[in-house]
Parts: structure tokens; C-alpha cells; sequence
């Protein structure tokens, strides 16, 4: 039979260790930014921590709080993360598709071009110029 | 023990931020820059919650939940008037 003390420690040293891993995973967004060669690399590296890195701190912060108000509080931060990222990573991509910030070369599918051609919007065509 | 892993969380999320901030600064595009500062104000949500594991309070977790609702608002409003300019780079501008 554990006793409270030992309880509530070891619930203490996970939360610490998952608040470990939610910092490793930001870190990692922030090696992405750096060594990625243009904008959507960079913004697939950088999307990625911002729910895992998020659901991970949080449930370190959940963990070590042991209250029931504060997980209720704890929840819409989760919640609208979830629901925002997806909407500003789709924005940021649309605009560096449309001004060519990457590197077409670098693509295997560009699933999106055929489409631009057949409604004749070339001014929606990423740019002919070299990035970068 | 477990102080140990909050300084290393510390240093963990100071390297994010610090590069981050030079990503910002650095660009090239403006795209670049609204990405590091959307990862910046990721990682100061984080930080948030951090300081509240390190103190043992539950003060700012308002805060936390203001940052991730309104943390979209800037990555779109910038993304919607990006455009493309004749110097070959992306730059802010009406669309």
C-alpha cells in the first residue's frame, strides 16, 4: 500500500519528466525553424509541438495541481489549440504556396498546380523565381 | 530530483524562445517571421504553465487559456495579406 506522501512524489516526478518532454518537443520546433531550408519546412516543423508539446505540459501542470477546478480551466486551452493550429498552419501554407516560398523541386506531389491550370488563375501559380 | 528537471525544462524552453527570436529577426520572408512568432507564443504558453508547476500556484492559468484562444488571430491576419512583390520575396501588403 503506497501512502499519500510517496503518492503524491511520484506524481510530482512525472509531472516534472512530462514537463521534460513537452519542452524537448518545443525545443525540436525550434531546431526545425532553424536548420529547415524555406517557409512551409519550417512551418511543418513548427506546427507539430503546438498541441503534443501543449497536451504534454498541460497534463504535467494537471498532474501536479490535483484539482478538479483547474483541469476544467485546462481544457479549453487544449480545446482551442486544437481547434486554431490547423486553422493558422492551413493559412500560412496557402500564402507560401502562393508566393512560392519553397523550393518545387523539393516536392513529390503538387496535386494543387493541375487545379490552377484548369481554372486559369496562373496568378495563383507559386512564382517561377529561384528561392533562396 | 525533480528540480533538476525544471531547470532543464527552463533551459529547454529559454533555447526555444531565444532561437525563435532569431528567427524573427533573421526572416527571410515575412512567412518565416509569423511562424517563429507563432512558435514563440506557443512556447510562452508553455512557460506559463511551467512557472505554475514550479510555484505551486494556479494564478495565471486565465492567461494560458486568453494565449491559446487568441493566438490565432495574428498568424491569420498576417497570412491573409501576404503577397507576392517584384523583389522575388514575399513581403505584407494589401491583397
Amino acid at each position: 500500500m503506497i501512502d499519500a506522501e510517496l503518492w503524491g512524489s511520484i506524481l510530482d516526478i512525472t509531472a516534472a519528466v512530462l514537463l521534460v518532454l513537452g519542452a524537448f518537443l518545443s525545443l525540436a520546433a525550434a531546431v526545425g525553424l532553424i536548420r529547415f531550408p524555406d517557409s512551409l519546412a519550417r512551418l511543418h516543423a513548427a506546427t507539430k509541438p503546438q498541441i503534443l508539446g501543449l497536451i504534454l505540459v498541460v497534463l504535467a501542470l494537471a498532474l501536479s495541481l490535483r484539482s478538479g477546478a483547474a483541469l476544467l480551466l485546462l481544457l479549453p486551452v487544449v480545446v482551442f489549440q486544437m481547434l486554431t493550429a490547423p486553422i493558422s498552419a492551413h493559412m500560412v501554407g496557402r500564402a507560401g504556396y502562393r508566393t512560392g516560398t519553397f523550393d518545387p523541386d523539393g516536392l513529390v506531389a503538387d496535386e494543387l498546380q493541375p487545379d490552377i491550370e484548369e481554372a486559369g488563375r496562373s496568378d495563383l501559380a507559386p512564382r517561377d523565381t529561384e528561392y533562396p | 530530483m525533480v528540480e533538476i528537471l525544471y531547470v532543464i525544462a527552463g533551459v529547454l524552453l529559454s533555447a526555444t524562445a531565444i532561437i525563435a527570436m532569431y528567427r524573427i529577426i533573421a526572416g527571410p520572408t515575412i512567412l518565416d517571421r509569423i511562424i517563429a512568432s507563432d512558435v514563440l507564443l506557443t512556447t510562452l504558453i508553455l512557460v506559463v504553465a511551467a512557472e505554475m508547476i514550479i510555484n505551486a500556484h494556479t494564478r495565471t492559468i486565465p492567461l494560458m487559456v486568453i494565449l491559446a484562444a487568441t493566438a490565432i488571430f495574428g498568424t491569420v491576419s498576417v497570412a491573409r495579406f501576404v503577397t507576392k512583390t517584384e523583389g522575388g520575396r514575399p513581403q505584407g501588403g494589401a491583397s
